[in-house]
């Protein structure tokens, strides 16, 4: 009989020793398997018509997102996360990035106050009471932000808080090539 | 005794009482579409969550997408149309279901492949044994004589001892 085939076993063992170390070294640089992707990416953004957050009757709908790249975030004040990105989304705001803010499923008097203590990085505040627009956006948890083109068209979707070193690596490149497209 | 009892029992339904109203309650028109209402949220996976049904997680977002579910029963909408609509906002993730895509086959090809590759080795290893007997089956002189020899010397050695 062939000897070798009693090795078998030990080399199933190693490649799975690879695989699984693959993996939780990709999850340790940042790679979560509890990720989805945005079946969103490619698609304008949805129909909507919502309030402004500070100024209940103020209506908007989806033209606010034509016209040049911006930035979607989702946010909250439940949403523990969402506190600890804001200052870089101020940092951003100042550095010229547009932002709109989605307030999420949260109290208008909370999130007015939230924003006049710790200042208001967005162009535009829109108020997502029962979450609707939320909905139709896939969003799964606060904070997500979405990346989207001149022509409304959602181009990427960030889950987590936004900090410099994923803005850098990720956001920043695709939003500069967003600015470039629409020139 | 029993006023006091009575009292205590009170107290009890006063502090269940708030329970009792965070269990969402739905009516529904009719039996069948109270059924399609619990296939669906059993069906229907919790996208927040990692392996829940939206009827088995009380995330807010579950909740969210039962309500959501609901209205749309209500409103008519039939099953398949629900899971399209779910479907196109999060994606294949959020049915416990999935379609067959290129993404998805190996859940369907992988066990195949496993029982085809199992059943394949199984077969080439009998084969192999097979040809193994029957080249130590030949026998030819050389054989005989080695045997011969053998057996000589065995007898040799016994006759010795004694």
């Amino acid at each position: 009989m062939n000897r070798n085939i009693l090795f078998a076993p030990l080399a199933f063992f190693l490649i799975l020793v690879v695989v699984f170390g693959t993996q939780l070294a990709r999850n340790a640089d940042g790679d979560d398997p509890t990720k989805l992707e945005s079946v969103l990416i490619g698609k304008t953004v949805p129909e909507f018509r919502l309030e402004d957050l500070a100024e209940p009757g103020k209506l908007y709908d989806q033209s606010i997102f034509v016209g040049e790249p911006l930035l979607l975030n989702v946010w909250a004040t439940w949403c523990p996360t969402c506190y600890a990105e804001h200052q870089y989304l101020n940092e951003l705001s100042q550095r010229g990035v547009k932002i709109i803010g989605l307030n999420y499923k949260d109290d208008r008097n909370k999130a007015v106050q939230w924003l006049t203590e710790l200042g208001n990085p967005y162009l535009i505040s829109l108020f997502d009471g029962d979450g609707m627009l939320g909905l139709d956006l896939g969003v799964y948890g606060a904070p997500e932000t979405y990346l989207i083109d001149a022509n409304g068209v959602i181009r990427y979707r960030h889950v987590g808080d936004v900090n410099p070193t994923n803005w850098e690596e990720t956001l920043q490149p695709m939003y500069q090539q967003f600015l470039q497209e629409a020139k | 005794m029993i006023k006091s009892m009575r009292a205590f029992l009170l107290l009890l339904c006063a502090v269940t009482l708030p329970t009792i109203a965070a269990i969402d309650v739905h009516e529904f028109d009719s039996v069948e579409q109270e059924q399609q209402f619990k296939e669906l949220s059993a069906t229907l996976r919790c996208p927040k969550c990692q392996n829940n049904s939206i009827g088995d997680s009380n995330a807010i977002l579950a909740q969210d997408l039962r309500q959501k579910v609901y209205e749309m029963l209500k409103a008519g909408k039939s099953e398949q149309e629900i899971i399209d609509y779910m479907i196109a906002r999060y994606g294949n993730f959020v049915t416990y279901n999935p379609p067959v895509t290129p993404v998805t086959s190996v859940l369907w090809l992988g066990p195949l492949a496993v029982i085809v590759i199992g059943f394949g080795f199984i077969f080439i290893r009998s084969r192999k044994r097979k040809a193994v007997r029957s080249i130590s089956e030949t026998w030819d002189e050389d054989k005989e004589a080695k045997l011969k020899a053998l057996l000589e010397e065995e007898n040799n050695q016994g006759e010795n001892k004694q």
